[in-house]
Protein backbone atom coordinates (compact mmCIF):
# COMPACT_ATOMS: atom_id res chain seq x y z
CA UNK A 1 0.00 0.00 0.00
CA UNK A 2 2.71 2.37 1.08
CA UNK A 3 4.83 1.45 -1.88
CA UNK A 4 2.01 2.08 -4.29
CA UNK A 5 1.50 5.55 -2.91
CA UNK A 6 5.16 6.32 -3.34
CA UNK A 7 5.30 5.28 -7.00
CA UNK A 8 2.24 7.36 -7.64
CA UNK A 9 3.87 10.45 -6.24
CA UNK A 10 7.08 9.70 -8.08
CA UNK A 11 5.31 9.36 -11.38
CA UNK A 12 3.51 12.62 -10.74
CA UNK A 13 6.84 14.34 -10.28
CA UNK A 14 8.00 12.95 -13.61
CA UNK A 15 4.88 14.28 -15.29
CA UNK A 16 5.68 17.74 -13.96
CA UNK A 17 9.18 17.46 -15.41
CA UNK A 18 7.78 16.46 -18.79
CA UNK A 19 5.43 19.40 -19.09
CA UNK A 20 7.69 22.01 -17.45
CA UNK A 21 9.32 23.49 -20.56
CA UNK A 22 6.12 23.82 -22.60
CA UNK A 23 4.34 25.34 -19.60
CA UNK A 24 7.09 27.93 -19.18
CA UNK A 25 7.05 28.76 -22.90
CA UNK A 26 3.29 29.25 -22.82
CA UNK A 27 3.67 31.46 -19.78
CA UNK A 28 6.26 33.66 -21.48
CA UNK A 29 4.72 33.97 -24.91
CA UNK A 30 1.01 33.77 -24.07
CA UNK A 31 0.45 34.83 -20.47
CA UNK A 32 3.00 37.64 -20.16
CA UNK A 33 1.42 39.48 -23.13
CA UNK A 34 -1.96 39.11 -21.42
CA UNK A 35 -0.54 40.93 -18.41
CA UNK A 36 1.12 43.38 -20.76
CA UNK A 37 -2.26 44.15 -22.27
CA UNK A 38 -2.65 46.76 -19.51
CA UNK A 39 -0.77 49.13 -21.81
CA UNK A 40 -4.11 49.64 -23.54
CA UNK A 41 -4.98 51.70 -20.44
CA UNK A 42 -1.67 53.58 -20.39
CA UNK A 43 0.13 56.29 -22.26
CA UNK A 44 3.04 54.10 -23.37
CA UNK A 45 6.47 55.65 -23.38
CA UNK A 46 9.28 53.42 -24.59
CA UNK A 47 11.70 54.43 -21.85
CA UNK A 48 9.18 53.96 -19.05
CA UNK A 49 8.24 50.46 -20.16
CA UNK A 50 4.86 48.82 -19.73
CA UNK A 51 4.55 49.29 -15.99
CA UNK A 52 6.27 52.66 -15.68
CA UNK A 53 4.05 54.43 -18.21
CA UNK A 54 1.29 56.72 -17.04
CA UNK A 55 -2.22 55.36 -16.43
CA UNK A 56 -4.81 57.06 -18.65
CA UNK A 57 -7.87 54.89 -18.10
CA UNK A 58 -10.07 54.49 -21.13
CA UNK A 59 -8.56 57.36 -23.12
CA UNK A 60 -7.01 55.07 -25.77
CA UNK A 61 -10.31 53.31 -26.32
CA UNK A 62 -12.11 56.63 -26.63
CA UNK A 63 -9.54 57.67 -29.21
CA UNK A 64 -10.14 54.46 -31.17
CA UNK A 65 -13.93 54.67 -30.97
CA UNK A 66 -13.92 58.31 -32.01
CA UNK A 67 -11.51 57.79 -34.93
CA UNK A 68 -13.09 57.57 -38.36
CA UNK A 69 -11.44 54.18 -38.82
CA UNK A 70 -13.25 52.33 -36.05
CA UNK A 71 -16.64 51.84 -37.69
CA UNK A 72 -15.06 50.98 -41.04
CA UNK A 73 -12.57 48.50 -39.64
CA UNK A 74 -15.02 46.75 -37.34
CA UNK A 75 -17.68 46.54 -40.04
CA UNK A 76 -15.26 45.22 -42.69
CA UNK A 77 -13.96 42.56 -40.35
CA UNK A 78 -17.38 41.21 -39.45
CA UNK A 79 -18.99 41.70 -42.86
CA UNK A 80 -16.20 40.08 -44.88
CA UNK A 81 -15.74 37.20 -42.46
CA UNK A 82 -19.48 36.63 -42.59
CA UNK A 83 -19.37 36.39 -46.38
CA UNK A 84 -16.37 34.05 -46.19
CA UNK A 85 -18.19 31.77 -43.77
CA UNK A 86 -21.38 31.56 -45.86
CA UNK A 87 -19.77 31.22 -49.29
CA UNK A 88 -16.89 29.10 -48.01
CA UNK A 89 -19.23 26.62 -46.33
CA UNK A 90 -21.56 26.36 -49.32
CA UNK A 91 -18.62 25.72 -51.66
CA UNK A 92 -16.94 23.20 -49.36
CA UNK A 93 -20.15 21.23 -48.76
CA UNK A 94 -21.09 21.23 -52.45
CA UNK A 95 -17.62 20.09 -53.42
CA UNK A 96 -17.68 17.30 -50.83
CA UNK A 97 -21.11 16.05 -51.98
CA UNK A 98 -20.11 16.08 -55.65
CA UNK A 99 -16.85 14.35 -54.84
CA UNK A 100 -18.77 11.76 -52.83
CA UNK A 101 -20.76 10.88 -55.95
CA UNK A 102 -17.66 10.24 -58.06
CA UNK A 103 -17.04 6.53 -58.49
CA UNK A 104 -13.43 5.40 -58.33
CA UNK A 105 -11.11 5.98 -55.45
CA UNK A 106 -8.26 7.06 -57.72
CA UNK A 107 -10.21 9.87 -59.38
CA UNK A 108 -11.41 11.18 -56.03
CA UNK A 109 -7.87 11.24 -54.69
CA UNK A 110 -6.50 13.05 -57.74
CA UNK A 111 -9.18 15.75 -57.55
CA UNK A 112 -8.71 16.13 -53.82
CA UNK A 113 -4.95 16.56 -54.23
CA UNK A 114 -5.49 19.30 -56.79
CA UNK A 115 -8.08 21.11 -54.66
CA UNK A 116 -5.81 21.04 -51.62
CA UNK A 117 -2.76 22.37 -53.50
CA UNK A 118 -3.54 26.10 -52.98
CA UNK A 119 -3.61 25.46 -49.24
CA UNK A 120 0.15 24.84 -49.36
CA UNK A 121 0.97 28.25 -50.81
CA UNK A 122 1.78 31.25 -48.67
CA UNK A 123 -0.29 34.42 -48.87
CA UNK A 124 2.75 36.18 -50.28
CA UNK A 125 2.68 33.94 -53.34
CA UNK A 126 -1.10 34.30 -53.58
CA UNK A 127 -0.48 38.06 -53.57
CA UNK A 128 1.81 37.59 -56.58
CA UNK A 129 -0.81 35.52 -58.37
CA UNK A 130 -3.46 38.15 -57.69
CA UNK A 131 -1.07 40.77 -59.04
CA UNK A 132 -0.53 38.74 -62.22
CA UNK A 133 -4.28 38.73 -62.78
CA UNK A 134 -5.12 42.26 -61.67
CA UNK A 135 -2.06 44.29 -62.66
CA UNK A 136 -3.45 47.30 -64.58
CA UNK A 137 -0.77 47.26 -67.27
CA UNK A 138 -0.11 43.59 -67.99
CA UNK A 139 -2.74 41.72 -65.96
CA UNK A 140 -4.73 38.84 -67.36
CA UNK A 141 -8.06 40.35 -66.27
CA UNK A 142 -7.53 43.41 -68.45
CA UNK A 143 -6.51 41.26 -71.41
CA UNK A 144 -9.79 39.38 -71.03
CA UNK A 145 -11.72 42.64 -70.77
CA UNK A 146 -9.98 43.96 -73.88
CA UNK A 147 -10.77 40.78 -75.76
CA UNK A 148 -14.42 41.36 -74.87
CA UNK A 149 -14.12 44.92 -76.12
CA UNK A 150 -14.19 46.55 -72.69
CA UNK A 151 -12.02 49.22 -71.14
CA UNK A 152 -9.02 48.53 -68.93
CA UNK A 153 -9.67 48.86 -65.22
CA UNK A 154 -7.21 49.52 -62.45
CA UNK A 155 -8.53 47.17 -59.79
CA UNK A 156 -6.13 48.57 -57.20
CA UNK A 157 -8.04 51.85 -57.26
CA UNK A 158 -11.53 50.34 -57.18
CA UNK A 159 -12.39 49.43 -53.57
CA UNK A 160 -15.87 48.24 -54.54
CA UNK A 161 -14.48 45.17 -56.30
CA UNK A 162 -12.38 43.91 -53.41
CA UNK A 163 -14.94 42.04 -51.34
CA UNK A 164 -15.46 39.83 -54.41
CA UNK A 165 -11.74 39.41 -55.09
CA UNK A 166 -10.98 38.59 -51.46
CA UNK A 167 -13.82 36.08 -51.32
CA UNK A 168 -12.62 34.32 -54.46
CA UNK A 169 -9.05 34.19 -53.18
CA UNK A 170 -10.16 32.90 -49.80
CA UNK A 171 -12.38 30.19 -51.26
CA UNK A 172 -9.72 29.21 -53.79
CA UNK A 173 -7.12 28.75 -51.07
CA UNK A 174 -9.22 27.01 -48.44
CA UNK A 175 -12.09 25.17 -50.11
CA UNK A 176 -10.10 21.99 -50.73
CA UNK A 177 -9.02 21.61 -47.13
CA UNK A 178 -12.45 22.59 -45.80
CA UNK A 179 -14.22 20.03 -47.96
CA UNK A 180 -11.97 17.29 -46.55
CA UNK A 181 -13.86 17.38 -43.26
CA UNK A 182 -17.25 17.16 -44.94
CA UNK A 183 -16.05 14.42 -47.25
CA UNK A 184 -14.81 12.42 -44.27
CA UNK A 185 -18.23 12.84 -42.63
CA UNK A 186 -19.95 11.63 -45.79
CA UNK A 187 -17.76 8.54 -45.86
CA UNK A 188 -19.14 7.77 -42.43
CA UNK A 189 -22.79 7.60 -43.56
CA UNK A 190 -24.34 4.17 -43.19
CA UNK A 191 -24.40 2.80 -46.78
CA UNK A 192 -27.52 0.75 -46.06
CA UNK A 193 -29.46 4.04 -46.20
CA UNK A 194 -28.45 4.49 -49.83
CA UNK A 195 -29.16 0.84 -50.62
CA UNK A 196 -32.64 1.15 -49.14
CA UNK A 197 -33.17 4.28 -51.22
CA UNK A 198 -32.09 2.39 -54.35
CA UNK A 199 -34.65 -0.29 -53.63
CA UNK A 200 -37.32 2.38 -53.33
CA UNK A 201 -36.27 3.82 -56.70
CA UNK A 202 -35.19 7.17 -55.35
CA UNK A 203 -33.20 9.33 -57.76
CA UNK A 204 -29.80 10.95 -57.19
CA UNK A 205 -31.06 14.38 -56.24
CA UNK A 206 -33.59 13.04 -53.81
CA UNK A 207 -30.83 11.00 -52.19
CA UNK A 208 -28.69 14.10 -51.76
CA UNK A 209 -31.64 16.10 -50.43
CA UNK A 210 -33.06 13.50 -48.06
CA UNK A 211 -29.99 11.55 -46.96
CA UNK A 212 -26.71 13.35 -47.68
CA UNK A 213 -27.55 16.89 -46.60
CA UNK A 214 -29.46 15.96 -43.42
CA UNK A 215 -26.53 13.81 -42.31
CA UNK A 216 -24.19 16.77 -42.68
CA UNK A 217 -26.41 19.35 -41.04
CA UNK A 218 -25.12 18.98 -37.51
CA UNK A 219 -21.49 19.15 -38.64
CA UNK A 220 -22.21 22.22 -40.77
CA UNK A 221 -23.98 23.89 -37.86
CA UNK A 222 -21.17 23.22 -35.42
CA UNK A 223 -18.37 24.32 -37.72
CA UNK A 224 -20.27 27.46 -38.70
CA UNK A 225 -20.95 28.38 -35.10
CA UNK A 226 -17.31 27.87 -34.22
CA UNK A 227 -16.29 30.07 -37.14
CA UNK A 228 -18.68 32.79 -36.00
CA UNK A 229 -16.81 32.70 -32.69
CA UNK A 230 -13.77 33.93 -34.61
CA UNK A 231 -15.61 36.44 -36.76
CA UNK A 232 -13.78 39.39 -35.22
CA UNK A 233 -10.40 37.99 -36.25
CA UNK A 234 -9.34 38.37 -39.86
CA UNK A 235 -6.79 36.39 -41.82
CA UNK A 236 -4.04 39.01 -41.85
CA UNK A 237 -2.19 37.50 -44.82
CA UNK A 238 -5.23 37.56 -47.06
CA UNK A 239 -5.99 41.21 -46.39
CA UNK A 240 -2.43 42.45 -46.30
CA UNK A 241 -0.77 40.58 -49.16
CA UNK A 242 -3.58 40.69 -51.70
CA UNK A 243 -4.40 44.35 -51.33
CA UNK A 244 -0.66 45.11 -51.11
CA UNK A 245 -1.64 47.53 -48.36
CA UNK A 246 -2.90 50.09 -50.90
CA UNK A 247 -4.43 52.97 -48.95
CA UNK A 248 -7.05 53.64 -51.59
CA UNK A 249 -8.66 50.27 -50.83
CA UNK A 250 -8.95 50.68 -47.06
CA UNK A 251 -12.64 51.58 -47.22
CA UNK A 252 -13.51 47.99 -48.12
CA UNK A 253 -10.43 45.99 -47.15
CA UNK A 254 -9.12 47.42 -43.90
CA UNK A 255 -9.82 44.98 -41.06
CA UNK A 256 -8.95 44.85 -37.35
CA UNK A 257 -5.75 42.90 -37.90
CA UNK A 258 -4.37 45.13 -40.65
CA UNK A 259 -5.34 48.21 -38.66
CA UNK A 260 -3.61 46.97 -35.52
CA UNK A 261 -0.49 46.15 -37.52
CA UNK A 262 -0.46 49.48 -39.31
CA UNK A 263 -1.00 51.62 -36.24
CA UNK A 264 1.81 49.79 -34.45
CA UNK A 265 4.45 49.41 -37.14
CA UNK A 266 3.83 52.29 -39.50
CA UNK A 267 2.28 54.97 -37.30
CA UNK A 268 4.09 53.87 -34.13
CA UNK A 269 0.89 54.66 -32.27
CA UNK A 270 1.16 52.10 -29.50
CA UNK A 271 -1.83 53.49 -27.58
CA UNK A 272 -4.28 53.22 -30.46
CA UNK A 273 -2.94 49.87 -31.57
CA UNK A 274 -3.06 48.28 -28.15
CA UNK A 275 -6.59 49.54 -27.51
CA UNK A 276 -7.79 48.08 -30.83
CA UNK A 277 -5.94 44.84 -30.06
CA UNK A 278 -7.42 44.44 -26.60
CA UNK A 279 -10.89 45.23 -27.91
CA UNK A 280 -10.45 42.52 -30.52
CA UNK A 281 -9.33 39.99 -27.91
CA UNK A 282 -12.17 40.77 -25.52
CA UNK A 283 -14.85 40.68 -28.21
CA UNK A 284 -13.26 37.45 -29.47
CA UNK A 285 -13.40 35.90 -26.01
CA UNK A 286 -17.06 36.84 -25.52
CA UNK A 287 -18.03 35.54 -28.96
CA UNK A 288 -16.19 32.25 -28.53
CA UNK A 289 -17.77 31.63 -25.13
CA UNK A 290 -21.25 32.38 -26.47
CA UNK A 291 -20.87 30.30 -29.63
CA UNK A 292 -19.45 27.40 -27.67
CA UNK A 293 -22.35 27.41 -25.29
CA UNK A 294 -24.68 27.27 -28.27
CA UNK A 295 -22.63 24.54 -29.95
CA UNK A 296 -22.63 22.47 -26.79
CA UNK A 297 -26.39 22.71 -26.55
CA UNK A 298 -26.70 21.33 -30.09
CA UNK A 299 -24.12 18.60 -29.85
CA UNK A 300 -22.24 17.86 -26.68
CA UNK A 301 -19.26 16.22 -28.38
CA UNK A 302 -18.53 18.93 -30.87
CA UNK A 303 -18.07 21.98 -28.68
CA UNK A 304 -14.51 23.06 -28.04
CA UNK A 305 -14.98 23.03 -24.27
CA UNK B 1 -30.28 2.49 -65.49
CA UNK B 2 -26.66 1.57 -65.85
CA UNK B 3 -26.21 3.74 -68.89
CA UNK B 4 -27.79 6.62 -67.02
CA UNK B 5 -25.24 6.23 -64.29
CA UNK B 6 -22.26 6.24 -66.61
CA UNK B 7 -23.48 9.39 -68.35
CA UNK B 8 -23.75 11.00 -64.95
CA UNK B 9 -20.25 9.86 -64.06
CA UNK B 10 -18.85 11.30 -67.26
CA UNK B 11 -20.54 14.64 -66.57
CA UNK B 12 -19.26 14.67 -63.01
CA UNK B 13 -15.74 13.87 -64.10
CA UNK B 14 -15.82 16.52 -66.81
CA UNK B 15 -16.99 19.01 -64.22
CA UNK B 16 -14.19 18.08 -61.87
CA UNK B 17 -11.56 18.21 -64.60
CA UNK B 18 -12.68 21.72 -65.54
CA UNK B 19 -12.73 22.76 -61.90
CA UNK B 20 -9.26 21.31 -61.40
CA UNK B 21 -7.98 23.32 -64.34
CA UNK B 22 -9.53 26.49 -62.93
CA UNK B 23 -7.92 25.86 -59.57
CA UNK B 24 -4.52 25.06 -61.05
CA UNK B 25 -4.60 27.87 -63.61
CA UNK B 26 -3.40 30.62 -61.21
CA UNK B 27 -0.33 28.54 -60.40
CA UNK B 28 0.37 27.90 -64.05
CA UNK B 29 0.14 31.63 -64.65
CA UNK B 30 3.09 32.20 -62.34
CA UNK B 31 5.13 29.60 -64.19
CA UNK B 32 4.01 30.88 -67.58
CA UNK B 33 4.97 34.48 -66.90
CA UNK B 34 8.29 33.47 -65.38
CA UNK B 35 9.15 31.62 -68.58
CA UNK B 36 8.14 34.51 -70.82
CA UNK B 37 10.28 37.01 -72.58
CA UNK B 38 10.26 40.38 -70.83
CA UNK B 39 9.62 42.26 -74.09
CA UNK B 40 6.60 40.07 -74.84
CA UNK B 41 5.21 40.77 -71.38
CA UNK B 42 5.60 44.51 -71.80
CA UNK B 43 4.00 44.35 -75.23
CA UNK B 44 1.22 41.78 -74.79
CA UNK B 45 0.85 41.46 -71.01
CA UNK B 46 1.09 38.36 -68.85
CA UNK B 47 0.33 35.12 -70.63
CA UNK B 48 -0.45 31.76 -69.08
CA UNK B 49 1.19 30.11 -72.07
CA UNK B 50 4.27 32.11 -73.04
CA UNK B 51 4.67 33.28 -76.65
CA UNK B 52 8.16 31.87 -76.63
CA UNK B 53 10.02 30.21 -73.82
CA UNK B 54 12.71 32.42 -72.36
CA UNK B 55 14.77 31.41 -69.36
CA UNK B 56 16.45 34.75 -68.84
CA UNK B 57 14.39 35.51 -65.73
CA UNK B 58 15.69 32.37 -64.05
CA UNK B 59 19.19 33.08 -65.30
CA UNK B 60 18.92 36.46 -63.67
CA UNK B 61 17.60 35.04 -60.40
CA UNK B 62 20.41 32.50 -60.20
CA UNK B 63 23.11 34.89 -61.31
CA UNK B 64 22.98 36.63 -57.94
CA UNK B 65 21.72 33.85 -55.75
CA UNK B 66 23.21 35.00 -52.41
CA UNK B 67 20.04 36.64 -51.10
CA UNK B 68 17.86 33.71 -52.11
CA UNK B 69 20.23 31.06 -50.83
CA UNK B 70 20.54 32.90 -47.54
CA UNK B 71 16.77 33.20 -47.17
CA UNK B 72 16.39 29.54 -48.11
CA UNK B 73 18.89 28.59 -45.43
CA UNK B 74 17.03 30.62 -42.81
CA UNK B 75 13.66 29.17 -43.79
CA UNK B 76 14.84 25.57 -44.01
CA UNK B 77 16.72 25.79 -40.74
CA UNK B 78 13.93 27.45 -38.78
CA UNK B 79 11.24 25.22 -40.30
CA UNK B 80 13.08 22.04 -39.34
CA UNK B 81 14.01 23.25 -35.86
CA UNK B 82 10.48 24.47 -35.16
CA UNK B 83 8.98 21.25 -36.45
CA UNK B 84 11.19 18.95 -34.37
CA UNK B 85 11.17 21.02 -31.17
CA UNK B 86 7.50 21.90 -31.21
CA UNK B 87 6.26 18.38 -31.85
CA UNK B 88 8.52 17.01 -29.16
CA UNK B 89 7.48 19.64 -26.61
CA UNK B 90 3.80 19.34 -27.44
CA UNK B 91 3.95 15.56 -26.99
CA UNK B 92 5.64 16.13 -23.63
CA UNK B 93 2.78 18.28 -22.42
CA UNK B 94 0.08 16.17 -24.06
CA UNK B 95 1.16 13.05 -22.19
CA UNK B 96 0.46 14.30 -18.65
CA UNK B 97 -2.95 15.45 -19.91
CA UNK B 98 -3.85 11.80 -20.48
CA UNK B 99 -2.79 10.57 -17.02
CA UNK B 100 -5.72 10.21 -14.67
CA UNK B 101 -3.43 10.15 -11.63
CA UNK B 102 -1.91 13.51 -12.57
CA UNK B 103 -3.13 15.86 -9.89
CA UNK B 104 -3.23 19.08 -11.91
CA UNK B 105 -4.54 17.56 -15.09
CA UNK B 106 -7.60 19.75 -15.47
CA UNK B 107 -5.73 22.86 -14.31
CA UNK B 108 -3.05 22.26 -16.94
CA UNK B 109 -5.74 21.63 -19.52
CA UNK B 110 -7.40 24.93 -18.74
CA UNK B 111 -4.05 26.74 -18.62
CA UNK B 112 -3.42 25.69 -22.21
CA UNK B 113 -6.99 26.04 -23.33
CA UNK B 114 -7.37 29.60 -22.15
CA UNK B 115 -4.69 30.78 -24.58
CA UNK B 116 -6.98 29.70 -27.41
CA UNK B 117 -9.75 31.89 -26.06
CA UNK B 118 -7.88 35.02 -25.17
CA UNK B 119 -4.62 36.64 -26.16
CA UNK B 120 -2.83 39.76 -25.10
CA UNK B 121 -2.75 40.93 -28.69
CA UNK B 122 -0.04 42.03 -31.04
CA UNK B 123 1.26 45.08 -29.19
CA UNK B 124 2.16 43.49 -25.82
CA UNK B 125 3.79 40.55 -27.61
CA UNK B 126 5.77 42.93 -29.77
CA UNK B 127 6.97 44.96 -26.82
CA UNK B 128 7.75 41.84 -24.81
CA UNK B 129 9.77 40.26 -27.60
CA UNK B 130 11.68 43.33 -28.71
CA UNK B 131 12.12 45.41 -25.55
CA UNK B 132 12.19 42.89 -22.72
CA UNK B 133 13.39 39.61 -24.24
CA UNK B 134 15.61 41.30 -26.86
CA UNK B 135 14.72 38.68 -29.45
CA UNK B 136 14.22 41.17 -32.29
CA UNK B 137 16.73 40.63 -35.10
CA UNK B 138 17.81 37.23 -33.80
CA UNK B 139 17.21 33.78 -35.18
CA UNK B 140 15.37 32.94 -31.93
CA UNK B 141 12.39 35.09 -32.78
CA UNK B 142 11.74 32.73 -35.70
CA UNK B 143 11.76 29.75 -33.37
CA UNK B 144 10.66 30.38 -29.80
CA UNK B 145 7.34 32.28 -29.87
CA UNK B 146 5.39 29.80 -31.99
CA UNK B 147 6.60 26.52 -30.54
CA UNK B 148 3.54 25.63 -28.51
CA UNK B 149 0.11 25.52 -30.09
CA UNK B 150 -2.71 24.37 -27.81
CA UNK B 151 -4.78 23.23 -30.78
CA UNK B 152 -2.19 20.61 -31.74
CA UNK B 153 -1.59 19.64 -28.12
CA UNK B 154 -5.23 18.65 -27.80
CA UNK B 155 -5.04 16.83 -31.11
CA UNK B 156 -2.06 14.83 -29.85
CA UNK B 157 -3.76 14.21 -26.52
CA UNK B 158 -6.83 12.81 -28.26
CA UNK B 159 -4.60 10.40 -30.11
CA UNK B 160 -2.71 9.39 -26.94
CA UNK B 161 -6.02 8.67 -25.25
CA UNK B 162 -6.75 6.07 -27.88
CA UNK B 163 -3.70 4.03 -26.84
CA UNK B 164 -4.81 1.28 -24.42
CA UNK B 165 -3.77 1.90 -20.83
CA UNK B 166 -2.72 -1.73 -20.35
CA UNK B 167 0.40 -0.94 -22.34
CA UNK B 168 1.65 1.53 -19.77
CA UNK B 169 0.53 -0.73 -16.91
CA UNK B 170 2.80 -3.47 -18.22
CA UNK B 171 5.73 -1.05 -18.26
CA UNK B 172 5.11 -0.06 -14.62
CA UNK B 173 5.05 -3.73 -13.61
CA UNK B 174 8.41 -4.23 -15.27
CA UNK B 175 9.78 -1.42 -13.12
CA UNK B 176 9.56 1.30 -15.76
CA UNK B 177 8.59 4.89 -15.05
CA UNK B 178 6.50 7.42 -16.93
CA UNK B 179 9.62 8.37 -18.85
CA UNK B 180 9.89 4.80 -20.14
CA UNK B 181 6.22 4.73 -21.06
CA UNK B 182 6.43 8.05 -22.83
CA UNK B 183 9.64 7.52 -24.80
CA UNK B 184 9.47 3.78 -25.42
CA UNK B 185 5.74 3.23 -25.83
CA UNK B 186 3.67 6.33 -26.48
CA UNK B 187 5.98 8.10 -28.93
CA UNK B 188 6.63 5.06 -31.17
CA UNK B 189 2.92 4.23 -31.20
CA UNK B 190 1.90 7.77 -32.15
CA UNK B 191 3.65 8.09 -35.49
CA UNK B 192 0.50 9.07 -37.43
CA UNK B 193 -0.37 12.04 -35.25
CA UNK B 194 3.28 13.06 -34.94
CA UNK B 195 3.60 13.02 -38.72
CA UNK B 196 0.45 15.10 -39.15
CA UNK B 197 1.39 17.73 -36.57
CA UNK B 198 4.98 17.89 -37.86
CA UNK B 199 3.75 18.63 -41.34
CA UNK B 200 1.36 21.35 -40.18
CA UNK B 201 4.12 22.98 -38.13
CA UNK B 202 6.59 22.73 -40.99
CA UNK B 203 4.12 24.16 -43.48
CA UNK B 204 3.20 26.97 -41.11
CA UNK B 205 6.82 27.99 -40.63
CA UNK B 206 7.70 27.54 -44.29
CA UNK B 207 4.95 29.96 -45.27
CA UNK B 208 5.59 32.41 -42.45
CA UNK B 209 6.45 35.93 -43.52
CA UNK B 210 4.87 37.73 -40.57
CA UNK B 211 7.70 37.05 -38.12
CA UNK B 212 10.31 38.50 -40.47
CA UNK B 213 8.15 41.49 -41.29
CA UNK B 214 7.47 42.18 -37.63
CA UNK B 215 10.75 41.50 -35.89
CA UNK B 216 13.61 41.39 -38.41
CA UNK B 217 15.33 44.36 -39.98
CA UNK B 218 18.64 42.60 -40.67
CA UNK B 219 18.55 41.36 -44.28
CA UNK B 220 20.63 38.35 -43.37
CA UNK B 221 17.94 36.99 -41.08
CA UNK B 222 14.82 37.33 -43.19
CA UNK B 223 13.01 34.24 -44.38
CA UNK B 224 12.16 33.24 -47.90
CA UNK B 225 8.54 34.43 -47.94
CA UNK B 226 9.38 37.87 -46.64
CA UNK B 227 12.20 38.22 -49.16
CA UNK B 228 9.64 37.50 -51.84
CA UNK B 229 7.23 40.01 -50.35
CA UNK B 230 9.85 42.75 -50.43
CA UNK B 231 10.97 41.96 -53.95
CA UNK B 232 7.49 42.89 -55.13
CA UNK B 233 8.25 46.54 -54.46
CA UNK B 234 12.03 46.49 -54.46
CA UNK B 235 13.64 44.17 -56.95
CA UNK B 236 17.11 45.45 -56.13
CA UNK B 237 17.09 43.25 -53.07
CA UNK B 238 18.11 40.40 -55.33
CA UNK B 239 21.46 42.06 -55.81
CA UNK B 240 22.77 41.41 -52.38
CA UNK B 241 26.20 42.87 -53.07
CA UNK B 242 25.53 46.03 -51.10
CA UNK B 243 28.97 47.48 -51.92
CA UNK B 244 28.02 48.67 -55.41
CA UNK B 245 27.83 52.39 -55.94
CA UNK B 246 24.44 54.04 -56.27
CA UNK B 247 24.95 54.99 -59.91
CA UNK B 248 25.83 51.50 -61.09
CA UNK B 249 22.89 50.14 -59.12
CA UNK B 250 20.57 52.47 -60.96
CA UNK B 251 21.80 51.20 -64.28
CA UNK B 252 21.41 47.62 -63.09
CA UNK B 253 17.79 48.20 -62.16
CA UNK B 254 16.79 49.20 -65.64
CA UNK B 255 18.49 46.05 -66.92
CA UNK B 256 16.39 43.78 -64.73
CA UNK B 257 13.59 42.04 -66.59
CA UNK B 258 11.49 42.99 -63.57
CA UNK B 259 8.10 41.54 -64.48
CA UNK B 260 9.35 38.06 -65.33
CA UNK B 261 11.98 37.98 -62.60
CA UNK B 262 9.35 38.65 -59.94
CA UNK B 263 7.28 35.71 -61.08
CA UNK B 264 10.37 33.54 -61.39
CA UNK B 265 11.14 34.36 -57.77
CA UNK B 266 7.63 33.36 -56.76
CA UNK B 267 8.11 30.03 -58.53
CA UNK B 268 11.47 29.50 -56.86
CA UNK B 269 9.86 30.21 -53.47
CA UNK B 270 6.62 28.26 -53.88
CA UNK B 271 7.82 25.51 -56.19
CA UNK B 272 9.65 23.15 -53.85
CA UNK B 273 6.80 23.22 -51.33
CA UNK B 274 4.24 22.54 -54.04
CA UNK B 275 6.21 19.56 -55.26
CA UNK B 276 6.83 18.09 -51.82
CA UNK B 277 3.68 18.72 -49.77
CA UNK B 278 1.13 16.91 -51.96
CA UNK B 279 3.01 13.67 -51.27
CA UNK B 280 2.06 14.06 -47.63
CA UNK B 281 -1.56 14.82 -48.37
CA UNK B 282 -2.65 11.69 -46.48
CA UNK B 283 -1.28 13.10 -43.23
CA UNK B 284 -2.76 16.55 -43.73
CA UNK B 285 -6.15 15.00 -44.37
CA UNK B 286 -5.81 12.81 -41.30
CA UNK B 287 -4.81 15.81 -39.22
CA UNK B 288 -7.77 17.83 -40.45
CA UNK B 289 -10.26 15.13 -39.58
CA UNK B 290 -8.78 14.35 -36.17
CA UNK B 291 -8.79 18.03 -35.29
CA UNK B 292 -12.36 18.48 -36.42
CA UNK B 293 -13.83 15.64 -34.45
CA UNK B 294 -12.39 16.62 -31.12
CA UNK B 295 -10.67 19.79 -30.00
Amino acid sequence: MKKEKKTKRESNYRLYVLCAVPVILVFIFNYLPMIGAVIAFKDYKYNDGIFGSKWVGLRNFEMFFKSKDFANVAWNTIYLNFIFIIIGTICAVTLAILLFNVIGRKNVKTYQTIFITPYFISWVVVGYIAYAFLNPAYGILNQLLNALGMENIDVYSKPGLWPIILTIANVWKNVGMDSVIYYAALMGIDTSLFEAADVDGVNRFQKVWYITIPSLISLITILTILKIGNIFRADFGLFYQLTRDVGQLYSTTDVMDTYIYRTLKLWNDVSLSSAAGLLQSVVGLILVVITNTVAKRIDKDCALF
Amino acid sequence: MKKNKSVEQICLNIFFIILSLIIICPLLTLVGVSLSNEKDVVEFGYRIIPKKIDLSAYQYVFKNPEAIINAYKITIFTSIVVMVLSVFLMCMVAYPLTKKNFKHRSALSFYLYFTMLFSGGLVPSYILITKYLHLGNTIWVHILPGLISPWYIFMIRTFFQGIPEEISESVYIDGGTDYTVFFKMIIPLSKPVIAAVSLFMFLGKWNDWFTSMMYITDDKLIGLQYLLQRIMSNIQLLQSSSGTAASSQLRDVSDIPAETVRMAMAVVVAGPALVVFPFFQKYFVKGMTVGAVKG
